[in-house]
């Protein structure tokens, strides 16, 4: 009754003030990030290895833990859409954002061998490339981004911009007409992986 | 015997038990503080402050940094969290790491040369964080949180990612080792 209380009130907090992103209540945040750097150690993602083994094809953890947070993420996100509970936070989206800046984090995800998420958790993990090169390499590429986004903002980010859409409403149908599907094509791909034996 | 704290000194558990946990910890997120898990912007954060800390206050003055404020966040304190959260789970399952400069796979392809995996995985950092707010999202914020809320820009993001990740990995233990 209480956390109700509270969720209400933050809520409330949220609207009244602008703006909201940065009026969350921190410990909440604190609080998602230790069980979500809890399970990535648990599902091994914390490790160099078992992330460039993915890459490699030869270990298929991460796209296990993957896929399997997406489903179970999905059936329950578009659940609560469905019942009024939350709103989507969904990111514009573009050609020259989404392609080429993603093939470039791609070749950096190799190289360093950790993401964004899996580096925090390497540091708590203990790894030292992770805490001396890692983190100080993400620190200053996300900083280059800043110094040049004065040049990039209405060129190469904007072409080909087709805004925070889903795909039920490019397909202009139903969600569940996707979600249904898509969680099945999931399940059945991570039966296949684990049939195929990696 | 499997008990209840064996569970927690594990130090792995299946893929799908972590990964439906996140799933899970997905709707907590959305639901309570109506924000999906994403991490790379917090980097973004971290190198503004510090610019302002060593110029006195000059990166305010960026469009990018005033566009994502400078300030400990949401966002912020869950990256943090799972530092402590991984050093948890790592500290009671016997896995804290010491002295792990060179992971073994680097180190079976290239040697146990600390400092070569160091400059290695500075560059790759540059290359990852630039890319990540380029694509404006990273393998959580568009790779999970996005791809379960089915955008299409996630979705193209996350594809993008591990072409770009394959391939460069392939080149690198195939053809440079």
């Amino acid at each position: 009754m209480e956390i109700k209380k509270q969720v209400s009130q933050t809520r409330q907090d949220a609207k009244d003030k602008e703006p909201a992103e940065d009026r969350r209540p921190l410990f909440f945040g604190l609080g998602f990030g230790i069980l979500f750097g809890f399970l990535l150690h648990k599902g091994g993602a914390t490790k160099y290895d078992v992330i460039v083994g993915q890459l490699l094809l030869t270990d298929n953890t991460v796209v296990k833990i993957m896929l399997s947070a997406v489903a179970t993420g999905m059936i329950g996100i578009y659940t609560m859409k469905s019942l009024g509970w939350i709103k989507l936070s969904l990111k514009s989206g573009s050609v020259g954002k989404n392609v080429i800046g993603a093939l470039i984090f791609g070749v950096g995800f190799a190289v360093l061998g950790y993401c964004p998420g899996t580096i925090a958790g390497a540091i708590g993990n203990g790894y030292l490339d992770a805490i001396v090169g890692g983190l100080a390499g993400i620190v200053l590429g996300t900083w280059i981004f800043a110094v040049m986004y004065p040049g990039l903002k209405n060129g190469i980010l904007k072409k080909g911009s087709f805004g925070d859409i889903t795909i039920p409403r490019l397909l202009k149908v139903n969600d569940w007409v996707v979600v249904v599907p898509a969680v099945g094509l999931i399940v059945l791909l991570l039966f296949w992986i684990e049939k195929a034996g990696f | 015997m499997e008990t209840i704290v064996s569970i927690f000194t594990d130090t792995y558990w299946s893929p799908y038990a972590a990964g439906i946990g996140i799933g899970i910890l997905s709707w907590m997120s959305f639901l309570i503080s109506g924000k999906p898990i994403a991490t790379s912007t917090t980097f973004a954060r971290t190198g503004g402050m510090i610019e302002n800390f060593i110029t006195g206050g000059k990166a305010e003055q960026r469009p990018y940094f005033k566009k994502i404020k400078l300030r400990i966040n949401w966002q912020w304190m869950l990256v943090l969290g799972v530092v402590i959260g991984s050093f948890l789970s790592a500290v009671i399952s016997g896995d804290l790491q010491a002295n792990a400069w060179v992971p073994s796979l680097w180190a079976s392809a290239f040697g146990n040369n600390a400092l070569l995996r160091v400059l290695v995985a500075l560059a790759g950092g540059i290359i990852l964080g630039f890319g990540a707010r380029f694509a404006g999202g990273c393998t959580s914020g568009h790779g999970i949180s996005g791809t379960l809320q089915l955008a299409v820009s996630s979705w193209v993001s996350a594809i993008c990612f591990f072409i770009g990740g394959i391939i460069t990995a392939h080149f690198i233990y195939l053809v440079i080792a």
